[in-house]
């Protein structure tokens, strides 16, 4: 087993590396800490937080590759593995042949098949894995209905022994902290939901199968570290440009303002879909022309993945830079910035130690924000084929699969369902722990909401 | 005020100039003439003099930025840039690289796009509006908290859903419209039907979550006290007031996006398979046909650089505070 460094590994564990890092200069400044503790005081926020943290825990087991031993002496199937892939072994391994139902027994295709008494027949063939322990098929209901339970038991045991870790005592302190409650009650509801699903799946095809025997639980798994690697990887390639060219135009003005300007006026005129998908179909042109430098699918497809952030990036950044700018223009005129000025300190240092720490607020904003907007534009830009490869395990390649498979009679629902349906619970946690974090660190929105929580705005003093 | 617009007019020049040379630069970075020629001419047993004779039809001959063999200020002016730039600025887009007119084809292809794109924006814009009245309206109210978690819902379905969602209820299930496709004189009713559907449900959300956080920022604002004091009714105040000074935002956030309505929605009328400038634009992205991407790059950023001066005009006509010099 030799370890294998994608490019797409190391950027994930680096942007886990600068949160762990922001983490740690947070928890030690009052003024950073403050808004997180009220984030950590919303129960919704919370309970968004658990499920955030499974994603990012799976997206991570995901992203430590190696080269499987067994399969060193034969080179065409010498694809890297990730732990995640280890983790679920049966699932990845018990393919079918081609598209099967969620718990099917037998095939979705009818096949001709040669009866023992020598005539053809078409019938449905039976799954090689999906319920191949069933003696009697009529047993299925019970069966499911069996197993699911003891997962579900397994997993809400396992939840609790989690919680308890985590948290000695919370069932003691549950009265006055409803947002630990909240992130308790989550682990356990998910944590019954992946036991049942995860006993299951050892012996089902859960999701069901895709057109080439995939199962769909397992792509929908391998889809997340895509997502999450759209979402987060592309603000951070925006941060550096919006960062220095948004606060330095707002400090310096004059030429450095009117350079920074024009830039982003420029990018931000042409329309935006328009520049991702001129920039991907280049990179297609690009990537089919040096073929050969790509040794395998999973680094051509990794490759493409961080052009495709990067492009993402890199026409983005203009509204968070006029932002930036904005505030910047506000922040020079403050008497800190002006102290600094007269005791003679550079201007590179006040940009650096006065101005961005007092924009890091909207930077944090922004970030949580855009996230599930990503997530979601990844499936759309991969359905008009200028999105990630189509080699590559991810929602919008499993939409785009499925799109064509929906006239079937009848249809083929399943792949379709999981994608979206797991976007859909993935972004509406993104949303909501972005709701609670715009109201921790916008001031604005501070008292937006305490006006709206306050029935009477009129009634107060 | 006059002067400021002639000014900013000037200013566009310099950003389409940027554009044009961020498209130049995009295409020419991984393509080559000879690749874009192998293109459109299929790629198999091309002869390099039909590539030859097709680059210099189209003038692909020439260098991209700089000539130089020539002398003085041809050294700039005998270029693919400058040419093609200089005709792009009298809007003389002459032919693609499929060799079709087109200005032509720009004609013919807009209503479509101004078909779907403009009855979306103004369906979108009352039902966001109602909404977001009601909403701020019961402020506090479970209606209120429902109503926000709809929307958050909402924004976080993915687009795809509500497009094969609605493919599916409405023409597989219901029958009531085609899945794609576009026809002529009443019959577009029935295909515009469902893209305009999707597009307002998929901005939805989103929209009447912007437009209460406005709405609610005006009713906590004085005047509102001041005329709640009085003893106006509520739903006056509401309509007379906060309404009036809300829509301001509203309003020029709307203005800006008018003149880009003609450029269609990109992904929308490719997945609805609608003739109009979107999907004009990805089938010559597709084809790399570098001559008409050329002109639906410069006539967006055009497009947008005017919504942004209407966006300002509208400024100063609904709002008296607001003056530009």
């Amino acid at each position: 087993m030799t370890p294998v460094f994608l490019l797409t590994d190391l950027a994930l564990w680096g942007v886990l590396t600068l949160a762990a890092a922001y983490a740690w200069s947070a928890r030690r400044a009052l003024h950073l800490r403050a808004p997180w503790q009220r984030v950590r005081q919303q129960p919704v926020a919370m309970a968004a937080a658990v499920i955030l943290l499974l994603h990012v825990g799976v997206a991570l087991l995901d992203s430590i590759h190696f080269l499987p031993a067994e399969a060193a002496g034969k080179d065409a199937t010498r694809e890297p593995l990730s732990l995640l892939d280890l983790a679920v072994r049966p699932l990845r391994e018990g393919t079918e042949t081609s598209y099967s139902a969620p718990f099917a027994l037998v095939a979705f295709d009818r096949e001709s098949r040669l009866q023992p008494d020598g005539s053809m027949r078409r019938e449905f063939p039976r799954l090689v894995h999906g319920g191949a322990h069933l003696q009697d098929d009529s047993a299925r209901g019970v069966d499911i209905l069996k197993r699911g339970a003891l997962g579900a038991a397994g997993g809400v045991l396992l939840g609790l022994l989690l919680t308890q870790l985590l948290w000695p005592g919370w069932w003691r302190a549950r009265a006055d902290d409803r947002a630990a409650t909240a992130a308790a009650v989550t682990l356990l509801a998910v944590g019954a939901l992946v036991g049942a699903l995860g006993v299951l799946a050892l012996r089902y095809h859960v999701f069901g199968t895709d057109k080439v025997g995939t199962d769909v639980l397992y792509q929908s798994l391998k889809s997340i570290r895509t997502g999450l690697l759209i979402g987060t990887l592309t603000t951070l390639i925006t941060l550096p440009f919006a960062l220095a060219l948004g606060i330095a135009a707002g400090y310096w003005r004059g030429l450095v303002d009117d350079i920074v300007q024009y830039l982003y006026t420029t990018l931000a005129s042409i329309p935006g879909v328009l520049l991702v998908a001129a920039s991907a179909l280049l990179l297609d042109a690009a990537m089919t022309r040096h073929a050969e430098a790509f040794t395998s699918i999973v680094v051509r497809s990794d490759l493409r993945l961080l052009a495709l952030c990067a492009i993402l990036g890199l026409t983005s950044w203009t509204g968070l830079c006029r932002l930036l700018r904005a505030e910047a223009l506000k922040l020079r005129e403050s008497e800190f910035v002006r102290a600094a000025e007269a005791l003679g300190v550079r201007g590179v240092t006040i940009l650096w130690r006065h101005l961005l720490p007092n924009v890091m607020h909207i930077v944090i904003i922004a970030t949580v924000l855009d996230f599930s907007g990503l997530v979601l534009a990844e499936a759309a830009l991969t359905y008009i084929d200028i999105g990630v490869d189509p080699g590559m395990e991810s929602w919008g390649n499993m939409i785009n699969a499925a799109r064509l498979e929906l006239a079937r009679q009848p249809a083929v629902w399943w792949s379709l369902a999981a994608a979206l349906v797991w976007m859909f619970g993935l972004v509406l946690a993104a949303n909501l722990f972005a709701d609670a974090v715009r109201a921790a660190f916008d001031p604005r929105a501070r008292d937006a909401l305490a006006t709206s929580t306050t029935p009477e705005p009129n009634a107060r003093d | 005020m006059i002067a400021y617009f002639v000014r900013r007019l000037l200013y566009a020049i310099p950003i389409l100039l940027g554009v044009n040379v961020l498209t130049f630069a995009l295409f020419f970075l991984v393509n080559t003439p000879d690749d874009m020629a192998r293109m459109q001419l299929g790629n198999r047993r091309v002869t390099q003099e039909a590539i030859e004779q097709w680059k210099a039809d189209r003038g692909y001959n020439r260098p991209v930025f700089w000539h130089a063999a020539q002398a003085g200020s041809a050294k700039l002016t005998d270029t693919l840039f400058f040419d093609s730039t200089r005709r792009l600025f009298t809007f003389d887009f002459g032919k693609s690289d499929a060799g079709r007119d087109i200005s032509e084809d720009l004609r013919q292809r807009m209503w479509p796009s101004l078909v779907i794109a403009l009855p979306s924006l103004l369906i979108g814009l009352g039902c966001a509006l109602s909404a977001a009245l009601v909403l701020a309206w019961l402020a506090g109210s479970r209606l209120d908290f429902w109503g926000g978690v709809i929307c958050v819902g909402m924004m976080s379905v993915s687009g795809l859903f509500y497009i094969i969602g609605g493919q599916w209820l409405l023409a597989k299930l219901w029958r009531i419209a085609p899945i794609s496709g576009y026809g002529d004189g009443l019959e577009i009713a029935r295909f515009v039907l469902l893209p305009v559907l999707v597009s307002v449900l998929a901005g939805l959300g989103g929209m009447v979550r912007w437009y209460r956080a406005l709405l609610l920022e005006e009713l906590g604002k004085d005047y509102v006290r001041t005329a709640r004091a009085k003893g106006l009714p509520d739903g006056l105040v509401m309509w007379a007031h906060v309404l009036r000074n809300a829509l301001i935002p509203v309003l020029t956030g709307v203005v800006v996006l008018l003149p880009s309505l003609f450029m269609g929605a990109l992904i929308t009328e490719a997945f609805f398979a609608i003739p109009g400038l979107g999907s004009y634009t990805i089938e010559a992205l597709q084809a790399q046909d570098f001559a008409a991407v050329r002109v639906m790059v410069f006539l967006g950023s055009l497009l947008y650089i005017v919504g942004l001066l209407l966006t300002d005009l509208s400024y100063v006509l609904v709002d008296p505070r607001v003056r530009l010099e």
